[in-house]
């Protein structure tokens, strides 16, 4: 059996990815992307642990992170899609009529 | 457990509000003047769920098998919500109107985001925490955009959305290893494993990533970034909304998790880190909110210091600290809304009016709006006799109590730099010649609401004794 620390270091090392993604791309979908990876790796620690423990709870857990999920993706498509409209540009840099 | 009619009776104030929304939805599809009816029927569904979640406040219950709490407590918060919810559809009507937004959805997102609040406020699981709190930011994401013609306004909810949902990121993962230390979802089980200290570290990690999550929603400094653009580009209700409600429900949530935390005591991480957060909050918020000229704007940095004036009382870790923050949030929540009604009041039908210049000679043109918003900055200020003044009053004896007193100082010298900013509006409205008359659309709609937040500022100010009574009642 695959020791549980080997689950917890790979989540840890997929949240630090889509951390540092969000910190450092400049394109909204991508950094969405690293969004969705955050919460992936978020489930991932759930369902490790959830089989660590032998308890169910932190698997259905993730079935709501999943469907809030493709809940957040299809608001926040919505929102780009209405800023390309007014803007041509998804660059998180060119976005800046208010000051960030 | 199976859940039973018992369970939904016993937290009736969502499920009413569920059913409004549902109705809501039937109406905009069937119905032809739906347009005309909605506003109106969602008012009438927030100022009942208000009433109601008044009157059945001393029923202190559990439903679905300690997913949610009904009674007690959560019901003031729920009257939090939902009368400041009917303010807020007060200001909304005409200010729709005159910004040709689509109308039906925007109350009907207003009703649905007030549920998932509810939800949050009742939650004694973090399930139940992390679906609220879901629903609700994406409501707010949605509303903040939803003038969706206007750059400015996709502008601010596409950063809002981003930040927000990168925030989510931190609840869930933090989430995952509360359950993974204790075992459970369950608040109460969380309480228990922290006595018994097991697996201590993971705990700690996931309570401190939960919180880093939650100060993004409640708009504490470091992770504040999002807040000034978001409330200058969504329309001016809706910043109102977002600003008051929305903190009230996140600051809802710390409150049921840490104050079991800190009274079960030898865990005394969290103090430090959430004083520290309360500090940086409240003075960066105050001096940034001198340099701003636009007032959307200036509100928005005076929201991060409220932020850190409540802060102060859930860094207290004492039961009247939490009661002081719930009073301010009470507080807050109308004099907010207030400042914000008469924003969204004098604002032009683009971008205009917005300007502290424009503000001008305001007492002339407008005696009655300029009276009343020089209340609200009053009360903001925290200027006895208003309720601003208590709220700040009892977080800061709650600090020196719990020994903070160094706290308690930062807060009274960030209150005194804050007095500076929202007097200058007072000034500028009874002492500058106005060069130009700006245009106003009158609303009675606006006006009623704006009277209805004035006048609780006054009582809650007037009586903070007998809020405070029933709040610490229920806490303890």
């Amino acid at each position: 059996m695959i020791p549980v620390e080997y689950y917890l270091v790979l989540s840890a090392f997929m949240f630090t990815t889509g951390v540092i993604g969000v910190l450092i791309r400049r394109n909204a979908i991508v950094l969405f992307m690293s969004i969705e990876l955050m919460l992936n790796s978020a489930n991932l620690t759930f369902v490790t642990f959830a089989s660590f423990l032998g308890d169910s709870a932190g698997q259905v857990f993730i079935f709501f992170v999943m469907t809030v999920a493709a809940a957040e993706a299809a608001v926040g498509l919505a929102i780009m899609i209405a800023l390309f409209r007014n803007k041509q540009t998804l660059n998180a840099d060119e976005v800046n009529v208010l000051k960030w | 457990m199976i859940p039973s009619l018992q369970d939904l009776f016993n937290i009736l104030p969502p499920v009413i509000i569920g059913a409004g929304i549902l109705i809501a939805l039937t109406l905009e599809m069937f119905v032809k003047p739906a347009k005309k009816i909605i506003p109106h029927f969602a008012f009438l569904v927030f100022l009942f769920t208000a009433y109601y979640s008044l009157m059945t406040m001393d029923k202190e219950t559990y439903s679905l098998n300690t997913l949610m709490s009904g009674g007690g407590l959560t019901n003031i918060l729920y009257f939090i919500f939902t009368f400041g919810s009917a303010i807020v559809v007060l200001i909304s009507y005409d200010f729709i109107r005159k910004k040709d937004i689509v109308s039906s959805e925007y109350y009907i997102l207003l009703m649905s985001a007030v549920l998932g609040m509810m939800i949050m406020a009742s939650a004694k699981d973090f399930l139940m925490v992390f679906l609220g709190l879901e629903q609700m930011s994406v409501c707010f994401y949605i509303l903040a955009g939803i003038n969706r013609r206007n750059l400015l306004s996709n502008e601010a909810s596409l950063k809002y959305f981003l930040l927000g949902a990168f925030a989510t990121g931190f609840i869930v993962y933090g989430i995952a290893f509360i359950y993974g230390a204790s075992g459970s979802l369950s608040y109460l089980v969380i309480t228990n494993a922290i006595v018994t200290g097991q697996n201590i570290t993971f705990l700690t990690i996931g309570l401190l990533l939960f919180i880093i999550g939650f100060s993004f929603k409640i708009a504490a400094f470091p992770f504040h970034m999002w807040v000034p653009d978001v409330y200058q580009g969504a329309p001016t209700t809706v910043s109102a909304f977002m600003s008051t409600t929305g903190k009230t429900a996140a600051f809802a949530v710390l409150i049921a998790l840490l104050l079991p935390l800190f009274t079960v005591g030898n865990y005394q991480i969290f103090g430090p880190v959430l004083s520290l957060l309360a500090a940086l909050s409240m003075i960066y918020g105050s001096i940034v909110a001198i340099a701003q000229k636009d007032i959307k704007r200036m509100l928005a940095y005076s929201s991060i210091a409220h932020a850190g004036y409540m802060l102060i009382g859930i860094a207290a870790g004492i039961p009247a600290g939490s009661a002081g923050v719930i009073y301010y949030l009470l507080a807050y929540t109308f004099m907010n809304i207030g400042a914000f009604g008469i924003v969204a009041y004098l604002e032009g039908v683009e971008e205009t009016n917005l300007h502290i210049e424009d503000y001008a000679g305001l007492a002339n043109q407008k005696p009655v709006l300029a009276a009343l918003l020089s209340l609200f900055m009053f009360a903001l200020a925290g200027i006895p006799p208003l309720a601003g003044f208590f709220g700040k009053y009892y977080v800061f004896v709650a600090a020196i109590k719990a020994g903070l007193v160094w706290l308690a100082l930062v807060g009274i010298v960030s209150s005194a730099i804050s007095v500076y900013f929202y007097l200058r509006l007072v000034v500028y409205m009874y002492f500058r010649e106005n060069s130009k008359t700006i245009t106003v659309f009158d609303s009675s709609y606006s006006m009623l609401g704006i009277i209805i937040a004035a006048l609780l500022v006054i009582i809650v100010g007037v009586f903070p004794n007998t809020v405070v009574e029933l709040i610490t009642h229920f806490i303890s």
